[in-house]
């Protein structure tokens, strides 16, 4: 119940317009659940307001998808805080349109076509129907879909089914792209294609991108940044720079810069899982 | 460097396809599997028929099924009177349990009070027999025909209430959380989602509730057994055993089952349409 919104007031604008300014700042975040698991311990991470790529790696239940749904204020941290310091959070500290959400599954509405599918975050919003057509073609064609509007989900596979979830989560233009797992389920051929695809997407779209994901590989070729998090607690135990440059492609996947990050990600995280928290028996 | 030790954790079941169903294979056996129930019944309706003959069954004891056919036709005309009231009375209680089943399903999501207190009589008028109230009800209640409806809209509703509640408390909970994401009101969630989300549900409840109200207006009807104008096939069922017209009575039976049946087919039908394009159930074909 920790979430704040820094009021942009003109004296905080005059001192700190000078001073790095993140997009998000997780201040200490600590989560505890009703059951007395601890997801979460002292949490602290910023999130730069340039567009970034972060994974956030890490074995399973380690409390990564807990971690972004505090980062996307569907759930509540239980210490510390979550400060949007470019306010993105309206004053009931609720994400704003601005946070995009793709989670495991497509979780798409099986009764409403691919265009209802993506229309749906405009249509809570109460914009009209004509008025977003052009927005959802533009966004369907950017997932590669356009010929697909007026299909239902069971007649797509399931990576096409992942883009229009992608589709939807960009139809509001976010800021923010949080993504759990969300090539998960998908086999090896369509999740690199998907992989290059989001490349494409977030580099044009100006994004901040926070992509969950248990797989060394995906991180280390998608990412910027992995964030790598320890299990029970989870908690933070590496913030690796992946200085290769983009646009990456297939040739980076062999190259040995790749291997090399890789190789340096895996040991971080193997160090963490040989390190548990303290409190753990 | 291992590839377990990179992909940690990940869990990729080795089979992602379905188990294997007993399917049938070539064209003869589909056919076949196609023709099976409809052979099963002729034979079944054939060698009624010869033993009737062969044995030559007094038609008071058991007509045949030709004498059957023949009877509902010439006798049409004295059971379309009876057919209606029943049919009436069955219609009536179903679209009363659609309503109310729906709104009481929908009451129960909204408080778990209203649940907590109600649902456990709804158990209760659900599990006690139609046979042993609907006396108590045709008592109590002056009018005949709408004792009957109460008697059919008892044993109708309960499958509605419980499959409405049971649809709108599984909705998907991502979606739920997609909705919050984009602060969605309650009433849109209810009718964007939660609605759409119970309707296979919902439309399963009303293909049983479709048979059971046919089943309790009979019920109820043979309890009442009032002759004159208003009454339905179940009194044509009794009047016919006591005067001794058994092949009216089979006649009266074999309406009924009829009746039922296109209940069952109508709504089916009607479920298949509204979820053609998104319910597995309805997908293919
Ligand atoms: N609603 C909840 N109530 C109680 N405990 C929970 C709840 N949600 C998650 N947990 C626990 O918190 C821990 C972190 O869960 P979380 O789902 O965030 O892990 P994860 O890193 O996303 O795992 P995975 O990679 O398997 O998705 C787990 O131990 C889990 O059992
Ligand atoms: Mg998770």
């Amino acid at each position: 119940m920790t979430q704040t919104v820094m009021e942009l007031t003109p004296s905080r604008v005059a001192t700190e317009s000078a001073v790095y300014r993140p997009l998000i700042s997780l201040k200490s975040v600590g989560k505890v659940f009703r059951n007395g698991t601890e997801a979460l311990r002292r949490i602290s991470l910023d999130i730069p307001s340039h567009p970034q790529f972060v994974s956030l790696l890490g074995p399973s239940g380690c409390g990564k998808s807990t971690l972004l749904r505090i980062i996307s204020g569907l759930d509540t941290c239980s210490s510390g805080s979550v400060e949007w310091p470019t306010s993105m959070h309206d004053v009931q500290a609720r994400p704003l349109e601005q946070v995009g959400f793709v989670f495991q599954e497509p979780t798409l509405q099986p009764w409403s076509t691919v265009f209802d599918n993506v229309y749906l975050p405009m249509r809570l919003k109460g914009q009209r129907r004509k008025d977003a057509h052009d927005r959802v073609m533009e966004v369907l064609k950017l997932v590669h879909l356009d010929g697909f509007a007026n299909n239902y989900p069971r007649q797509l596979s399931g990576g096409m089914k992942m883009r229009v979830s992608v589709a939807r989560a960009l139809v509001m233009k976010p800021k923010l792209l949080l993504m759990d797992e969300p090539f998960a389920a998908l086999d090896e051929i369509t999740r690199l294609q998907l992989n290059n695809d989001l490349l494409e997407l977030w580099q044009a779209q100006g994004l901040t991108v926070i992509f969950v994901t248990h797989s060394i590989y995906e991180s280390v070729y998608l990412s910027d940044r992995i964030v790598v998090i320890g299990a029970r607690p989870g908690r933070i135990v590496a913030d690796i720079p992946i200085d290769a440059p983009y646009p990456r492609s297939e040739e980076f996947r062999t190259s040995s810069v790749y291997n090399e990050h890789c190789r340096h990600v895996s040991a971080q995280l193997k160090a963490a899982m040989g390190r548990p928290g303290e409190s753990s028996p | 460097m291992s590839d377990e030790m990179l992909e940690v954790g990940v869990n990729v079941p080795d089979d992602m396809s379905p188990p294997p169903s007993r399917t049938f294979q070539s064209s003869a056996e589909k056919w076949l599997a196609f023709a099976a129930p409809y052979l099963f019944g002729l034979f079944f309706l054939g060698g009624w028929e010869a033993i009737v003959r062969i044995e030559q069954i007094p038609v008071y004891l058991l007509p045949g099924p030709l004498l059957i056919l023949h009877t509902l036709i010439t006798d049409f005309a004295i059971l379309l009177p009876n057919l209606i009231v029943t049919l009436r009375t069955t219609l009536l209680a179903f679209l009363a349990a659609a309503f109310g089943g729906l709104l009481l399903g929908l009451l129960f999501t909204f408080s778990r009070w209203v649940e907590r207190t109600l649902f456990p009589y709804a158990v209760i008028l659900q599990v006690t027999p139609i046979v042993a109230i609907a006396p108590l009800i045709i008592i109590w209640v002056n009018n005949t025909q709408i004792a009957l409806l109460i008697c059919a809209w008892i044993v109708a509703f309960f499958p509605i209430v419980s499959n409405t509640a049971v649809g709108l408390n599984s909705t998907d909970r991502n979606l739920i959380d997609l909705y919050r994401l984009y602060g969605a009101s309650k009433v849109q969630t209810l009718f964007l989602l939660k609605l759409p989300s119970a309707l296979p549900y919902y439309l399963a409840g009303l293909r049983i509730s479709g048979g059971l109200a046919l089943i309790g207006a009979v019920v109820a009807e043979f309890v009442a057994g009032t002759g004159g104008t208003q009454s339905g096939l179940a009194y044509r069922i009794l009047e016919s055993g006591y005067r001794l017209e058994i092949p009216r009575m089979f006649a009266a039976l074999l309406l009924i089952s009829l009746t039922g049946i296109t209940i069952f087919v109508c709504l089916s039908l009607l479920s298949n349409f509204l979820l053609r394009n998104w319910h597995e159930s309805a997908a293919g074909e």
